[in-house]
């Protein structure tokens, strides 16, 4: 009894320490995903846009936080402002040169957790060509069945990073050297 | 045979050459502005303002120039062909930098307010990419202009000074 026990105790175990692989909503699904950026327009007040086109996937288990794994790739292109010439601009060499750069990646290295629901997420961005590590402050905003089936986990993170660290040059003025990603992530179980 | 061209036609020729050599190099200059540049804001917005009035006398033009006489063409037959492929061209490349101009600044679907009173309303807005192709047609074509316009008046002067036709006269 005792050694059937340890062996159930053991299998819930394993079954809980295999990390589910997720597979991010993004726009080609259902579109539960969003990366966002935010910079000061001067000082005076926040420019707020988004990359409309990426795609990832993470690993995630809530009792091995630490074992969780994220990675994702955006179509730089895909940048959205709200204004055509701006994104025009920031498409072009001044920015994010998405003809020599069309690609940006993130895949985390290692998971340090905070508490329950709090953890960082550090991994190595690739951005204009440069590749830096980030630290992402997230945190779990849920998880469990969704109505048709599936299984999700969603999460939220926001990390600052310096458009000097990545090679974009461009001055916008001292109170704009930093862009605030604020990145809200969906996935489906696979 | 009229010895001019038509009255319509000067004016607009005159008034284009004005604008188009504005546009070229205010176009090239503020495209390299800084962000705290006094003119970041205002050098586009002008841009844009009298380009619409260079495409509206192009379309003046272009009717005027097939509804109206013209004088008889001058020099060797060979000079005559090169003008004339010459002028083509030109109007072509016009209308491309005007159109490609229009679809720059309408490319998210928001019209252009003319001189902050008159909407001209955007019609095609396609793809999220539409102004950085339209930007390159729009550049390109303006150099390509520019050359054209550079061969234009040579050809002129040789005319007026090297074979000395009256030919500013029926420009003027």
């Amino acid at each position: 009894m005792k050694k059937l026990l340890f062996t159930l105790a053991t299998l819930v175990f394993a079954a809980n320490t295999y990390a589910a692989n997720y597979v991010i909503d993004d726009d080609n699904k259902g579109a539960h995903a969003f990366i966002n950026f935010k910079i000061k327009h001067l000082g005076y007040s926040w420019l707020t846009g988004r990359f409309n086109r990426f795609s990832g996937s993470f690993e995630y288990d809530a009792n091995k936080l630490a074992d969780s794994s994220v990675q994702v790739t955006i179509d730089t292109s895909s940048i959205d402002s709200n204004h055509a010439r701006r994104d025009k601009h920031l498409r072009s060499d001044d920015f994010l040169d998405v003809d020599k750069f069309p690609k940006a990646t993130f895949v985390s290295t290692s998971i340090k957790v905070v508490n329950d629901n709090e953890f960082k997420i550090i991994g190595d961005l690739t951005l204009h060509g440069v590749t830096k590590q980030i630290t992402i402050d997230a945190e779990k905003v849920g998880e469990g069945k969704d109505p048709w089936g599936g299984y999700r986990a969603g999460f939220a993170g926001t990390t600052e990073i310096a458009l000097k660290d990545f090679a974009i040059e461009k001055d916008l003025g001292p109170a704009s050297t930093h862009v605030i990603l604020e990145l809200h992530v969906e996935g489906m179980r696979k | 045979m009229t010895n001019k061209y038509s009255l319509i036609s000067r004016l607009c020729h005159w008034l284009s050459a004005v604008l188009v050599l504005a546009l070229f190099f205010v176009g090239i200059w503020m495209v390299e502005l800084s962000y705290y540049d006094d003119w970041y804001q205002v050098a586009p917005t002008q841009h844009k303002n009298f380009g619409i009035i260079l495409a509206a006398l192009t379309i003046i033009r272009i009717v005027a120039r097939f509804t109206s006489d013209k004088p008889a063409p001058i020099g060797e037959k060979w000079e005559q062909l090169t003008a004339s492929i010459t002028h083509k061209l030109m109007y072509l490349l016009l209308l491309t930098i005007l159109i490609s101009g229009y679809l720059i600044s309408t490319a998210s679907g928001k019209p252009i307010l003319w001189f902050d009173w008159l909407p001209i309303p955007a019609t095609i807005a396609y793809a999220d990419t539409q102004a950085d192709l339209a930007g390159d047609i729009h550049q390109y074509a303006a150099y390509v202009l520019i050359a054209l316009v550079v061969l234009h008046v040579a050809g002129a002067i040789k005319h007026q000074l090297i074979d000395k036709k009256p030919l500013f006269k029926r420009m003027i």
